[in-house]
């Protein structure tokens, strides 16, 4: 007998615990006994083997039970999370990823994070129009349907939010990968690339900028500059296979590989050629960056690489005591694909080459993998992201040097879990 | 280039009033403001009919709703305070934004001479202007925010590039590590799935 059975264990799974520091001790005690017993003899025989179960006699669900299925009950603590105190109100907010909790590259779109500005508004494809006007030949109405009709592109782009662990500039806030680094997602996207509907309306030479907005009361208006709206920007109306969920700008969306999240339009209505930016409010009060002479940086597009260990982290202790050791997390940058992440479990004195479970992709999330066998001390454990340019992720201390505290987006510094020796791990800051 | 692409032939010209009807952005030169105009007076009333109660009778923010006035030489302190007085650039985003987007909730529901006279009001809020001041197309321009000076183009590629493009240690990189801070202390993470409060305490 190594675990209780299944079907208690459901029952209690998917809350995980009243407090983090119950589950905590309730896994640590399990992982005592568990110790060494990998290579370990039985103690006796497993009822579960030994005794015909449940699902092994009778008969599960038929196939008309469910028509679009939801994860099942005990995955119930892998959703989105919300934090009440980050924003005035759950209308213009945000929400997490449980990027802890996921696995491989692929963001499933029922708990990928959310942004809006004013709701998630509810816009019919039947209701859709996409407007392109300002400095074309002829100013255009697209439906739904027509965007269908032009060649279409399928990629793969990581979408953060230029507020991604924006929490964390001033010290270590909060606890758990979720919160410090779940504002981000990875789709695989199929759509129009922006460039032929731009030449459907025939841009005019003296066209330098674009400005995009959607249809939603906040607008989120953004400018940019037309080389990357002709270069890789796609239309999109489709992710992972499917519709865009509502949440995600259904019908349509658009995708600007490598930036910040707030660009990707969601609910795409209208897109304007002109000869200089707009400096929206999105691009003048927000996304933003304050350095520590009070000046600002202003269109900071590009996310820089980054990278996370996932587990194990504040939400994920290690609770099978000391031994073979999965330490995994993601990696990604704006401005090429990953080549390399280095791993360290000594604070950065030494650090260990990952394994990425494929080539890295332009603009994608990679997956990493450290194989580690942990002898059960104390670990200070960080990932270090190295793109395609040579790009090597940054500590905090050294984006401070150059930024100072009051930045609020772009923090893709390296981050440290502290795992203790009971396999708990904390959000700290090191020297 | 583009002009010269082949077109499929698909969509539709837009027509006048379609353009009308959702090309209403404001640039920083003035291009795309309409006729019309509104004093400080006036937008006091308007604000505190559709804004005050989120942003405050003075602007000056309910809770934490945005507060749109104050803050001025605050950006190079320990939490700045960013508004349109101390922090935006241009008058042309104010006027653009809350006309679109505002007021929360019910946007697009003011008038372009309720937004001249609100944005006037806002001016007013900062100290910017005198309680007689009328703002319209004609004179929006000579109106220059204190911070719009205050923006650099991204700099990434000189400050940060040529730091961090660079050969990584692996082994020896430093003798000792100490932890320096911990999220545990600050205690603001929500617990469970059903929890979007802090653990205990906000941490502002």
């Amino acid at each position: 007998m190594t675990d209780e059975p299944e079907t208690t264990k459901a029952a209690s799974v998917p809350q995980i615990a009243t407090t983090r520091r119950g589950f905590l001790g309730a896994g640590v005690a399990a992982g005592g006994a568990l110790l060494g017993a990998g290579a370990a003899r039985a103690a006796g025989p497993d009822p579960l083997i030994t005794e015909i179960q449940p699902w092994a006699q009778g008969l599960g669900d038929g196939v008309d039970a469910t028509p679009y299925g939801l994860p099942i009950r005990f995955e119930g603590d892998v959703v989105r999370r919300n934090v009440g105190w980050l924003t005035a109100d759950t209308i213009s907010s945000i929400n997490f990823t449980p990027i802890h909790a996921l696995d491989g590259t692929i963001t499933p779109q029922g708990c990928a994070f959310e942004r809006h500005h004013s709701g998630a508004i509810e816009l019919a494809k039947e209701d859709y129009r996409l407007m392109i006007n300002g400095l074309v030949e002829t100013p255009l109405i697209f439906t739904y349907a027509d965007l269908e009709r032009f060649p279409r592109e399928t990629r793969t782009f990581f979408l953060e939010c230029a507020a991604n662990t924006g929490m964390e500039w001033a010290g270590s806030q909060l606890n758990g990968a979720q919160f410090t680094h779940g504002m981000i997602h990875n789709m695989e996207y199929t759509g129009v690339p922006l460039r032929l509907l731009l030449e459907e309306a025939g841009v005019k030479p003296e066209g330098k900028w674009v400005l995009v907005e959607g249809a939603d009361a906040s607008s989120n208006g953004r400018s940019i500059p037309l080389e990357k709206a002709m270069d890789d920007c796609l239309v999109a109306f489709k992710a992972n296979g499917e519709a865009l969920r509502k949440e995600h700008g259904y019908p349509v969306r658009l995708c600007v590989p490598g930036w910040e999240g707030n660009m990707w339009i969601k609910w795409l209505r209208r897109i304007e050629v002109g000869d200089q930016p707009w400096e929206q409010r999105e691009e003048t009060s927000k996304y933003t960056d304050t350095l520590a002479d009070g000046t600002s940086r202003k269109w900071t597009w590009v996310m820089d690489a980054k990278s996370v260990v996932t587990s194990p982290s504040p939400q994920m202790p290690i609770k099978h005591g000391p031994g073979p050791l999965v330490i995994t997390g993601l990696a990604w940058s704006g401005r090429g694909a990953i080549t390399r992440v280095d791993v360290t479990v000594d604070g950065g004195k030494s650090w260990m080459p990952a394994r990425l479970a494929a080539p890295g992709q332009e603009m994608a999330v990679s997956r990493f993998y450290l194989d580690h066998v942990w002898d059960g001390s104390e670990m200070l454990v960080q990932s270090r992201a190295i793109d395609s340019t040579g790009y090597v992720q940054p500590t905090k201390t050294e984006l401070r040097d150059i930024r100072g505290l009051n930045s609020i987006y772009h923090n893709n510094c390296i981050q440290t879990w502290w795992v203790k020796a009971n396999g708990e791990a904390e959000n700290v800051e090191i020297s | 280039t583009p002009a010269l692409a082949e077109k499929l032939g698909l969509g539709r010209a837009a027509l006048p009033e379609e353009l009308a009807a959702w090309d209403h952005d404001v640039r920083p030169d003035g291009l795309g403001l309409p006729e019309g105009s509104g004093d400080v007076l006036t937008g006091e009333e308007l604000f505190s009919e559709h804004c005050a109660v989120c942003h405050g009778e003075f602007a000056e923010g309910v809770d934490n709703w945005p507060k749109l006035a104050g803050g001025m030489g605050t950006l190079d302190r320990d939490d700045p305070l960013k508004t349109v007085g101390s922090y935006w650039p241009y008058l042309s985003t104010t006027w653009d934004y809350v006309h679109r987007s505002m007021p929360f909730g019910n946007a697009q529901s003011l008038s372009d001479d309720d937004v001249y006279a609100i944005v006037a009001y806002i001016l007013y809020s900062n100290d910017l202007v005198d309680d007689d001041f009328v703002l319209s197309k004609e004179n929006f321009t000579e109106v220059e925010l204190p911070n719009a000076g205050g923006f650099i183009i991204d700099d990434r590629d000189t400050t940060e590039l040529p730091l961090f493009i660079r050969e990584p240690c692996m082994t020896d990189c430093k003798e000792t590590v100490e932890i320096t801070a911990h999220a545990t202390v600050l205690d603001v993470t929500p617990n469970d799935t059903t929890d979007d409060a802090p653990a205990a305490g906000a941490a502002e």
